[in-house]
Parts: C-alpha cells; structure tokens; sequence
C-alpha cells in the first residue's frame, strides 16, 4: 500500500489486522475499534507500535480515554463526498489532544487532500495515480485561507489583525 | 462596497489556477466524469441540457458597474448575450464552454469576482437584503456579517464535503426582505438589554421535496460567538446528518427528527465543548469590514419637490413606477430604485448583456456605482437622488427595463425549469409568460401578489411560498402544473398548501385566473391573498377552480 | 426505437453516437436502433481510451419521421431543438450570438 506523507510517498510498514484475524505477536499493526473493545487490554504486551482504525460514525469522544495507546490512527472516507472524517479528525486533534500520526483511507483523492491536511490528517493512503499525477503538488495550490484549522497555518483574519496599526 | 485585499485576491488566482489544472486533468482523461463533477459544481458549473451552465455568486447580492460590466462583456464573449438572474442573488450563464471556463473565472477574479459554491454539498451564497444599508427599516448594515461569512465559508476545510447544500440568510431590518426562515440557517440580527448586537439563530429551513420553515435554536448569540457558533452547528450536521438519501439529507430533516430543542442542545453542546476562543469574532475586525461598507458622500441639497411632484402627475406611468419600484432611503433626498427583469411575456430574471451595460452605466452616473441583486430576480440601485428618477425611468423604459411592476402578479419569481435545466421534469418559464401577458390588465386591481413557479420538486422558484405557488411535475410524459395556495416570504413566512389534482399547461392560466377572481371578490379591507385565504380557507377557491371538471 | 445521447465534454453540446467512436450534434446523424439492440449500442458507445467524447450518455427514445429522427420526449425534443421561450424582445442577444 502507497502512502503520501510529508510531500513524499513510501509503502506502508503498518499491517492492518481484520477482525476475524489472528493479531500477530510482533510488528506495527492497526486493529478496528469494534477489535479494540473486545481485546483492547490484551495488546499491551506486544511488541510493535499500535493503531486503531475509525469508521466515520464513531464519536470521537467515545474513543478519547483510549488515545494514548495509538500511534496511529486510519479515518475512512467511504466516498470521497463524505465529509464526515473531517470532523472526525478536527475534533481529535483539537479537543481530545491527540498527537500522533492521522491518517485518510479510502476514496482519498487529489483535489481533497489539501482540506485534509488542514483539518490534521498527516498521512494519505494513495495509488500509483498519486505517482503519476505528482498529488503532493496538490498542498502546495493554496496559501490564502479564510479559517483556522489543524494544520498550524496563518488564516486570513488573524493575519488582517496582526497587520493592522 | 468591499473591495479585495492581496489575501483575497491571491485566494481568487489561486483558485483560478487549481481549477485550470482541474480541467486540464479533465480534458487530458486523467479525472473520470464522476471524481470531476464536484470540482466543477465547487466552481459554479453545472452541466444541463444544452451546454454548461456557468453560476456566478454575486456575495449577498452586492455588487458595482466594474463587476457588472464585466459580466456583461462575459455574456457577450463566452455565451449568448443574455443571463439569469437567480433567487440566490446569483447570474447563471447558459450556453457556456467547459474549455472556456478558466479563462471565465480568471476574467471574473480580476474584478474581484467569482463562482465558488454558487453548487455543491457546502455552502452557497449567503444571501440578504437588497437594500442593505440603505433600508429606512434597518437595525444595523448586515452586509459586513454577510461578507465575513462568505470568506469564513469559501474552502472551508471541515465543511466542504457537507450531506448536502448549505445556505444561510441574514436579515437586519424589521421586514424581512431575504426570506431567512426557509434557509438551512437564517440569522436576524439582534440587539440584546445591554445594546450590544448579536444574531437570533434559526436552523432547520428549506424548501425541495419537504418544505419546512426554521426555528429559533438560540434567541442570542453575541456578534463574537458567531463562527465558533455557526461551527458548532455545522458539525453536529456533518456527522449527525443523513447520507443515504439525498432528499433527507439537508439540515431541515435532521432538526425536523431530533426536533428543534434537542437539535439546539447537540448544538450547544457541541458549541460549549469547542475552542470558541479560536474563532472568536473580535470587535475591532468587525469594525474593518464594515468600514467598507461606509455609505457614500450624498448630495443633500434638498429635492425640489414641487417639480418632482409635477413630473408625476404629468406622467402616470411614472408616477405607477414610482410607487411600485421605489423603495424609502435612509437619506431623505433618495430612493432605493428596484428594476424590474420581469417584463410582461418575458423570461423572469433574463437580461441582456446590453442591458447589464446600461444598468451599469446608470449606476455609476446615479448610484455610486452600487448595484444590487435582489432574491426575487430584479435588480437595485441603492442610492438614487430623487430628482434624478424620472429621467432614470425614461432611459429603463427604452431599454426594456421600466416596468413598474415590482411585487405585483406579474412580478413571477421562475426557476429556467424544462427549456434549460437537466433536472426540471417541466417548463417553468412559458406558463410564467402566459401568464404575466393574462394577468397584466388587472395587475392593478389585484395590487400586491406574488407568484412563484418551480419546474421541479427542487423549489428553486420558491414556489411553496407563493402567494400562489405553481409546480411543474411530469405525468407519464405530459407537463401538468400542481398548484399551491396561501405560501408566504419573510416575516410571515408559511408553506403553501396543495388545492387538488394537478392542471394540464393549457389550463393554468385559465385556473388561476379563476382563483384570481375568487380572492378579488371575497377579500375585505385590500386583505393580502395569503390573510384571505388563511381567513376564508381553500373551499372556496377549490370549488371555483375544479367547477367546470 | 433508440439512441443514444449525451453532452460533449469540451464544451456540453448535445451530442448524438453516430456509430465507430463518431458522435454528431445532429440527431439525424443518429445511429437509431431496435429496442433489442440498444444495451449494446450504449456499450459500443463508451468504448474507447478516456476521455470520451461525451458525457452524461444515455438512451433515448425516437423515431424516424420523413427523413428525420424526432425524439419522443419533450424534454429531448427541447434538447434537440433548443428552448421554447422565445427570444428577447428588447434586444438581439440571440440572434447577434448565432452571427
């Protein structure tokens, strides 16, 4: 699986363990949230980093007690016109402080990768269109924006306040 | 008016510029019809019958002789020489295209222009009233709240990719002019004990299969709380809203099922659980924004009234116009000027791009260069010096623009329906022809009456708040019409409610005429049709109409 | 019978498949099938590298009529022939447009 992260595309290290799947003893792996309720506790021991995979109806709040023991977590985009993961991701971000490496599965394309960004997404799980079509030219298109968001960069307004007398 | 900064101009070329890559791509086989369309709709183009059809956001309906002559020389270069002006303060262009359209966008953006979500699953064009800053009726200019929303609401990065369309209204004047209750969110400016001024917040309006009006969600909140507030609202949306069907999938259904109040409370929750300091609205930015929105130098010499009167009384078409598109200013010695695109047998909201010349022209000669678009496909001239209005309407009538029927029944809010819209199952503006040429010998009999026709179930004609609202449906390939009584805009604002069996094409003129006739005879006191029909109820007018079957 | 039809990508004219990758703006042009063999007219018709000619494609019902093709649908006829609205009266963006 082709990944985009920081401008630079690499293969995924992570292995993501479906439900009805023996969860390996070692190496990265990600588990679903419905997984991680039903052995959550027993994951602890293992060797190898840990992620969890949303789908975009989980509340974020439900899974905010259990953030710090994901180094990655994969938000859906089961359509690329569904925007719900956007909200997903701003609120783990913000509200639930989570830190670690966020990252869009599913329909992701070219054109929604910049408001991913924005919103704290941080890695995209891409096809070799994405090579073809140079994607990480895509977070480059703007540097105007009108709201604040995840990703650190100024916004117009406070931008307007900070210049003016 | 507002004029861009380097932020909002780099914002627009940049956006030019994404979007000339996107047709690129487009063209070059790269993008698929499917990963394109909502590209394309994001930037105002839609694809309908006969060509592209380019939408072009005129941001709360304000704009200058610059912007309109630019819109005109783009009517004349790329299309055909006419546009339509839309109930979302929008020009729509017909026969546009694809390849065109970034050379279209970069024209519009040296004018500080654009088409961003004039389509699409987020937001559209913040609406309000017309006579914005000028109304002898307002509280406080609302075009600054509506410009600080279209820039908080352009490639919003949460909100892009919502269940479906977003539109939000604000009005700030005692007569609502901007018909706010029947938007997904709708805010009437208000001033709280203390004097400070805030927003009323209703959500949950919309018209299309399932008419609903809004309701209030918060009676008060400060002008400082407004986008961390709005943004509140527009998650529990985004998550909580329906997907699986795109006709329950607007605001409307979603407040309707977890009812207002707890709607309002997911809302405040969600609200009071947000980083509101992160886009808290802070005074002194708000102040920059409406400084632009200053009013011009009047002259305030007085009017000379007794020659004003002479002109009037010497001339009744005049002195007709006068009373119907003339609006009370805030300045004494001025009128608020409403032109009429609704000439008797044409199509509603269609001007030419000599026209957009001429009012351009006119504008800048009488108006401080403001222009405005009003929901109700007309257009404005804000600040007209009194004296100057006779000879402003002798240079409307020879250009096809004085007619002096503004909120009359010839005054037909119409949607492009049939003749040129993908998704209209019937024609809209040939029965709203028909029926302005019926109608306008008793136009002035009948006095203030509006209708209001929808070629499908979309409701882009309003057609539920018509007076009498009309709506195309196709029955086993034949166009018939049903019909709706007792609809209402603005303060009142109610969804009309079905007469009966739908009426062929030939027989709606003829229908409403009949019905016409029921309201001139049984309404007391000059009773707008709505408060007759609230009083005397559909019996009446549904014997009369379905007598002759 | 049947055809099919869609929007010209480059600029959305209403186009017609004419048969072997062709596509016209004129109906007539129009490659009119059986009822039976229309499936596979629209198959042919969205063959080809992308991006094709058309978009939006479908089939539409016609017959043919003294030589011409007409459309059963009204919408189609409008499609076909243009909007029934008439022009301006007070100008001629239509006609100095068609110049």
């Amino acid at each position: 699986m082709l990944l985009l992260e920081d401008g630079t595309l690499r293969e995924d290290g992570w292995h993501h363990v479906a439900d009805d799947e023996a969860i390996p003893a070692s190496g990265d792996i990600t588990v679903s949230f419905t997984r991680w309720k039903e052995v959550g506790a027993t994951l602890n021991g293992r060797s190898g980093k840990l992620g969890l995979r949303l789908d975009n109806t989980t509340a974020p709040a439900d899974v905010a007690p259990d953030l710090s023991h994901f180094q990655l977590i994969v938000l859906n985009f089961p359509k690329f016109t569904d925007g719900r993961a956007y909200s997903q991701a701003r609120l783990l971000r913000t509200r639930h402080g989570y830190k670690g490496e966020l990252r869009a599965g599913g329909n992701v394309l070219r054109d929604q990768l910049l408001f991913m960004r924005r919103c704290g997404f941080n890695s995209f799980i891409v096809g070799e269109r994405a090579v073809k079509e140079d994607w990480a030219k895509a977070f480059g298109e703007f540097d105007v924006f009108y709201q604040t968001a995840q990703d650190g960069r100024p916004w117009v307004m406070r931008q307007r306040l900070n210049a003016a007398p | 008016m507002y004029r861009y900064d380097d932020f909002d101009h780099r914002f627009v070329d940049e956006r030019v510029a994404q979007y000339r890559d996107q047709v690129r791509r487009r063209l070059a086989g790269q993008l698929t019809e499917d990963e394109f369309k909502p590209l394309r709709l994001m930037n105002g183009l839609y694809l309908q019958m006969h060509a592209y059809m380019l939408r072009i956001a005129i941001p709360y309906g304000a704009f200058d002789s610059a912007k309109m002559r630019k819109l005109a020389h783009i009517t004349r270069k790329y299309d055909r020489g006419y546009g339509h002006f839309t109930t979302r303060q929008n020009l729509q262009l017909n026969w546009i295209k694809l390849e065109d359209t970034p050379d279209i966008l970069a024209e519009l953006a040296s004018v500080e222009m654009h088409a961003i979500q004039t389509s699409g699953n987020s937001f559209r064009n913040t609406t309000t009233d017309p006579f914005a800053g000028v109304a002898h009726d307002e509280i406080e200019d609302p075009r600054p709240y509506a410009e600080i929303l279209r820039q908080w609401s352009t490639l919003h990065p949460e909100f892009s990719f919502l269940p479906r369309k977003f539109k939000i209204a604000v009005s700030a004047s005692t007569e609502d002019r901007a018909a706010v209750k029947m938007h997904d969110v709708g805010l009437y400016l208000r001033r709280n004990d203390k004097g400070e001024v805030g927003f009323e917040v209703m959500a949950g309006g919309g018209l299309g299969r399932t008419p609903l009006l809004s309701h209030t969600i918060k009676p008060f909140v400060a002008r400082r709380d407004l986008l961390s507030y709005l943004e509140a609202v527009l998650r529990v949306y985004n998550q909580y809203g329906r997907r699986d069907n795109i006709y329950k999938a607007r605001i409307k259904i979603l407040v309707q099922s977890l009812g207002a109040k707890k709607f309002a409370e997911e809302v405040e929750a969600e609200w009071l659980a947000s980083d509101r300091e992160a886009a808290a609205l802070p005074d002194n930015y708000v102040r920059e924004i409406a400084s632009a929105f200053a009013l011009p130098a009047y002259d305030n010499t007085p009017v000379d009234e007794a020659a004003f009167k002479r002109d009037a009384a010497a001339n009744p078409a005049f002195a007709r116009w006068l009373r119907r598109n003339t609006f009370g200013h805030k300045s004494s010695n001025h009128a608020v000027v409403t032109i009429s695109l609704k000439p008797v047998g044409e199509t509603p909201g269609d001007c030419s791009a000599d026209q957009m010349d001429l009012v351009a022209d006119l504008a800048d000669e009488l108006s401080f260069g403001e222009i405005r678009a009003a929901y109700e496909q007309n257009l404005v001239l804000p600040h007209v010096r009194r004296d100057a209005l006779f000879g402003l309407w002798k240079r409307l009538e020879a250009a096809g623009l004085g007619t002096a029927n503004i909120g009359q029944i010839t005054d037909i809010i119409c949607c492009p329906g049939m003749d040129y819209c993908s998704l209209a199952t019937a024609r809209s503006i040939p029965i709203a022809q028909d029926l302005a040429r019926h109608m306008a010998a008793k136009e002035e009999a009948i006095g203030t009456f509006n209708i209001k026709i929808s070629g499908c179930i979309n409701a882009c004609g309003h057609h539920h708040l018509g007076h009498i609202g009309i709506l195309g449906v196709d029955k086993n390939g034949e166009e018939v019409y049903q019909i709706t009584l007792g609809g209402d805009a603005g303060n009142n604002a109610a969804v009309g409610t079905i007469i009966g069996p739908a009426l062929k094409s030939d027989a709606v003129t003829g229908g409403i005429d009949t019905l016409i006739d029921v309201y001139l005879k049984l309404r007391q006191d000059g009773e707008r049709f709505p408060d007759t029909y609230r009083r005397i109820g559909a019996k009446p007018f549904k014997e009369a109409l379905y007598a002759v079957a | 019978m049947q055809l099919v039809t869609g929007n010209r990508l480059r600029d959305g004219v209403p186009i017609y498949f004419v048969g072997n990758g062709q596509w016209s703006p004129s109906i007539d042009a129009a490659q009119l099938v059986e009822d039976a063999e229309a499936d596979a007219l629209l198959a042919v018709s969205q063959e080809g590298a992308p991006p094709l000619p058309a978009v939006g494609s479908v089939l539409i019902e016609a017959v043919r009529e003294n030589g011409h093709i007409k459309p059963i649908s009204l919408r189609e006829r409008i499609r076909a022939e243009g909007p029934t609205t008439g022009p301006m009266t007070h100008q001629t963006a239509i006609e100095t447009a068609a110049r």
